[in-house]
Order: C-alpha cells, then structure tokens, then sequence
C-alpha cells in the first residue's frame, strides 16, 4: 500500500540492547496514525523522506564501556548525525540520550546516579522551553508527569555549557524533585537549532488516556503532537 | 605492543561510585582513606609502531568520554 505523500515518516532505531523501541513505535502510531520504520543499528542508511527519527531507551550493547557510548559509534548513527544536520528531527529517550551526548550531537553526558541506584517511578517535569518542535504546544512552566527508569541519567556538563544551554534556551525540561543528581535539575536538553531533543524520562510511556494512569497517564503524548504540529504548520 | 590506557574522571567531576566505596572503607573499619575514585583500565595489543596520535584518537573518540574523563596512555614493553 503506498502512504499518502503528506504521512508522517518516522523511523525508531533498535541497537543491541534496546528493550523500548517496541514502546516508541507503538507511541508515534497511537498520536500520528502512521506505523513507524524500523531500522537496525548496523543499517548505514535510514530511509529517505524522514520527518522523524526516534532513538529508544535499554541498555544498547550492555552499556558496555559507557552508556550509549558503543551505539554511537554504529553504523546508523553516522545517517542519524546526517539527517539530523540536515534538520530532520531526532528524540532520543534515556538510553537514547545517552547516545545523542555519546554522539556529540548533544552537550554534556549522562552519569551514574548520584544516589547511586537505578531510579524507576513517575517524575514531575516542569517545561522550560517552548520554542522547539516538541515543547511549542506548551506553557512555559507547565508540570507534566512522565517515568524514568535509569542508573545512568545524572546530567552533567561544565558551569559554562550548564551556562551556555540556559542562556540559550536550551533546556527542554527541570526535575521538579531531582531524582538522580542532573546538574541544575536538568531532564531534557535542546540542540542548538532547537531540534535534536534528548531526555531522560520516557513520554512514550506515558501516552494512554486517563483510564490507564496507573501505567503513567498521557502527559508524554504532547511531545509527540507537538511535532506533529510543528511539521505541518512548518 | 601492550597499551594500557587508564581513563579516570576528571577533578571536580563527582564520583558517586567512589564516595560509595569510600563509605564501605569507613564501615568496614579501614581508618585514614582520604578520597576513593574509581576509573577504568584498558589493555590493548596494538601493532608495534602504533604511533601516539592514533593512540590518542581512540582514546578521544571512544574509550574516554571527553566531557567527563581524562586519559592516561602507558606503552609496555614488547612482549
């Protein structure tokens, strides 16, 4: 069957060791109505056209030397830093950003947890930016509820990066209650055309309506229908 | 030619693995540890004649994560 010219083309990267691609391709077909590609990490190219790609949250190659640090050096994420030069959106999601500091296509990495333990329940995000493709539907300041599930997700950089990303504005979202350490209560970060977006909290967990807010509710499905809108109205 | 790289958090960078560590010393009864901080250690066996710029380039590009980590490159004796 071929897709209308106008459908909304993503893709969701699986490496070895991704245990959320299968959650994030479900997510993007529940808010844009179309399935997501599916591209393995030793594929050098990513199919054309994309409006959107997705790198997942697990454990890619065993976290092996550094989180993330293995995936960024695979075949496909050469294509991703391509596409994403050119200004094809990108998310990545815990172990996906990881990847995306690992890569250098966002500042900063992603260290062990301050306390030390691996971190699992719903965390309160306040928005901090409104401008980008993910962020553009939302009030500044508004409080979303979104999981984490992560050992590695204390954000880290130096005072003049921390510095040059708020002057920036590119903060995507705050921890209202810092559950790891992240420097500055940093949860998301921009890249500096607004459009690589990586963060620790999973908001392709959080995208069923209210009858299932016990399994995270649906706060993380505005990141998505926000780009959406931001794609159309581009 | 054997190639040791040690790979160790920056100063300043907190160490949250060491602290623990620290912690468990102190429990355990050890008096008089100062400071622990925990790195990572990687033997290689390269062609002899690697010269230091490659060696430096891995080091760079993947075994130390630059934002966090400095490197220290030791060249053993031929086996």
């Amino acid at each position: 069957m071929a897709a209308p010219s106008n459908s909304f083309r993503a893709a969701v990267i699986t490496f070895p060791g991704s245990n959320c691609d299968r959650d994030m391709a479900v997510a993007i077909e529940a808010v844009t109505g179309e399935a997501a590609i599916r591209v393995w990490h030793g594929d050098a190219d990513l199919p054309d056209r994309l409006d959107f790609i997705a790198l997942p949250g697990g454990f890619s190659y065993g976290d092996y030397l550094r989180s993330g640090a293995m995936a960024a050096k695979s075949p496909v994420l050469r294509a991703v830093v391509a596409a994403a030069e050119r200004g094809v959106p990108v998310l990545g999601v815990c172990n996906g950003f990881q990847v995306l500091t690992e890569s250098g296509l966002l500042p900063g990495a992603l260290m062990r947890n301050a306390g030390q333990r691996f971190v699992c329940k719903t965390v309160e995000l306040e928005v901090a930016n409104t401008s980008s493709p993910f962020t553009t539907g939302y009030e500044k300041g508004a409080k979303l509820r979104i999981p984490v599930a992560h050992h590695d997700g204390n954000y880290f950089a130096d005072e003049a990066t921390l510095d040059a990303l708020e002057a920036e504005d590119r903060v995507a979202f705050r921890y209202t209650d810092n559950p790891n350490g992240s420097r500055r209560d940093i949860a998301g970060v921009l890249s500096a055309n607004g459009r690589v977006l990586g963060m620790m909290p999973h908001p392709e967990r959080a995208i069923e309506p209210a009858a299932h807010a016990s399994l995270g509710g649906a706060d993380g499905r505005g990141i998505f229908e926000n780009l959406v809108t931001s794609l159309i109205s581009a | 030619m054997k190639v040791r790289i040690l790979v160790r958090l920056k100063p300043g960078v907190l160490d949250p693995q060491g602290r623990a560590v620290h912690h468990s010393l102190d429990h355990m009864g050890f008096e008089g540890v100062e400071d622990v901080r925990i790195g990572r250690m990687i033997e290689m066996e390269v062609a002899d004649g690697t010269d230091d710029a490659t060696l430096t380039k891995m080091c760079e590009q993947l075994l130390a994560n630059m934002v966090i980590e400095d490197f220290v490159i030791e060249k053993m004796e031929p086996a």
